[in-house]
């Protein structure tokens, strides 16, 4: 058992702002922080999954058919995972709508079980899932964070008893800058989030 | 919907890459030069057509008369995977100079999320089979447009000083929210204005 491998992909090999894979869900649904934390739920139960039965099945797949077999368990779970979130948090299913399903074919999930999972232990590759999917699930509630405090002036979370699950952010949500709100600013956000990110690698480099 | 209005709306008002970000990692990741963009948009629009029209036969004459409809993800995304390899072989024998541009991106279209995304667009849109051959067109075509627009921007970002903090993928995305920016002129009024709803 190694530490480590739960540990990089939360800074050093974060998914989504250093291997950079799987930004279609991050841009689609991080419009509202609550879709992102439905959708790094997902996220998570599928990788966790699908690294725990890869590398428990490697020495069984044929080299030859490897990939077919990887998506067929991927499917097999983002199947699970959509029916369970259908009947138990209906509102979450009906915003993430088509990324849902799109988990299939999320670049993380095949790539942690092509690069990882096929080659390391199940505990190893756990591990592995589990940072991966913490480091997914922070970048993505990062920018749906800036993008709705931004574009919509709130904060959705779930409504819990009396509380209605949305904070409102004074000034901001008479004043929204829409355009965060909608598609050019998720790109936009990314490109300077990922600039910042270099210039501070880069200063820490010399 | 008229077949007119859905390659509208997909081409533009609903662009795959620019709008709903299905297919950005060969977006960022092929559009370096405008010849292997050109290649790609050719092949994600043969297999988001082609894809469209087998997933709908096969979830209408299959999965429903069965009770399988809960099978449609995993369905359709072996279909995807075999589609794919078809395509893959056949540009090996036709064009090993495409081939080898497109490389590693090829096998990709597999895990492209235009692919299933229109699939499964055209299922919950309940198209007919020529609506949905229409929809998986248009949405190669927007993908394709997209593309190379964005090629043709990297060619020229090469020849201009950038910051260094922004050289490579920052720069790709901020142009790439810019032409977004662009793209958010076509809404829906443009299908009313045309008298096409």
């Amino acid at each position: 058992m190694n530490i480590k491998e739960l540990t990089k992909g939360i800074f050093k090999e974060n998914p989504v702002f250093i291997i950079m894979l799987g930004l279609c869900p991050v841009l689609g649904v991080s419009t509202q922080v609550s879709n992102a934390i439905g959708m790094s739920a997902g996220v998570l139960f599928v990788l966790l999954f699908s690294n725990i039965i890869i590398s428990a099945l490697r020495n069984f797949i044929p080299d030859s058919i490897h990939i077919p077999a990887y998506i067929v368990i991927i499917a097999s779970l983002v199947t699970i995972t959509e029916l369970m979130m259908h009947a138990f948090a209906p509102a979450v299913y009906a915003a993430l709508g088509v990324y849902l399903p799109l988990i299939v074919v999320n670049c993380i999930i095949l790539g942690r079980a092509e690069a990882f999972a096929s080659n390391n232990t199940v505990l190893d590759s756990a591990l592995d899932a589990i940072g991966m999917a913490i480091g997914f699930a922070l970048s993505l509630t990062l920018i749906a964070l800036i993008r709705e405090v931004l574009g919509a002036g709130t904060i959705t979370l779930f409504p819990v008893g009396s509380f209605s699950g949305v904070i409102e952010v004074p000034w901001l949500v008479d004043n929204p800058f829409k355009v965060m709100a909608l598609a050019p600013g998720a790109l936009l956000l990314m490109g300077f989030l990922k600039a910042f990110l270099d210039w501070k690698a880069m200063r820490k480099a010399g | 919907m008229s077949y007119i209005a859905i390659l509208i709306t997909f081409i533009f008002i609903n662009n795959f890459i620019l709008v709903q970000f299905l297919g950005l990692c060969p977006f960022i990741g092929v559009s370096k030069n405008s010849e292997n963009a050109i290649g790609m948009g050719a092949s994600v629009t043969f297999v988001t057509t082609v894809a469209s029209v087998v997933t709908w036969a096969i979830y209408h004459f299959l999965l429903v008369p069965f009770n399988l409809a809960y099978l449609q993800t995993l369905t359709f995304i072996l279909v995807i995977a075999t589609l794919v390899q078809l395509l893959e072989m056949v540009i090996q024998k036709v064009s090993p100079p495409l081939y080898k541009a497109l490389g590693i991106y090829l096998p990709l279209i597999t895990t492209n999320c235009a692919v299933l995304g229109i699939a499964i667009i055209n299922i919950t849109s309940n198209y007919n089979v020529m609506e949905s051959f229409t929809a998986g067109l248009a949405a190669g075509l927007g993908f394709t447009l997209a593309i190379v627009l964005m090629s043709n921007v990297r060619e020229r970002l090469d020849l201009h000083p950038v910051r260094k903090a922004y050289r490579g993928m920052p720069i790709a995305f901020i142009s790439a929210g810019l032409m977004a920016l662009a793209f958010m002129a076509f809404d829906k009024s443009l299908l009313t204005n045309l008298h096409l709803v």
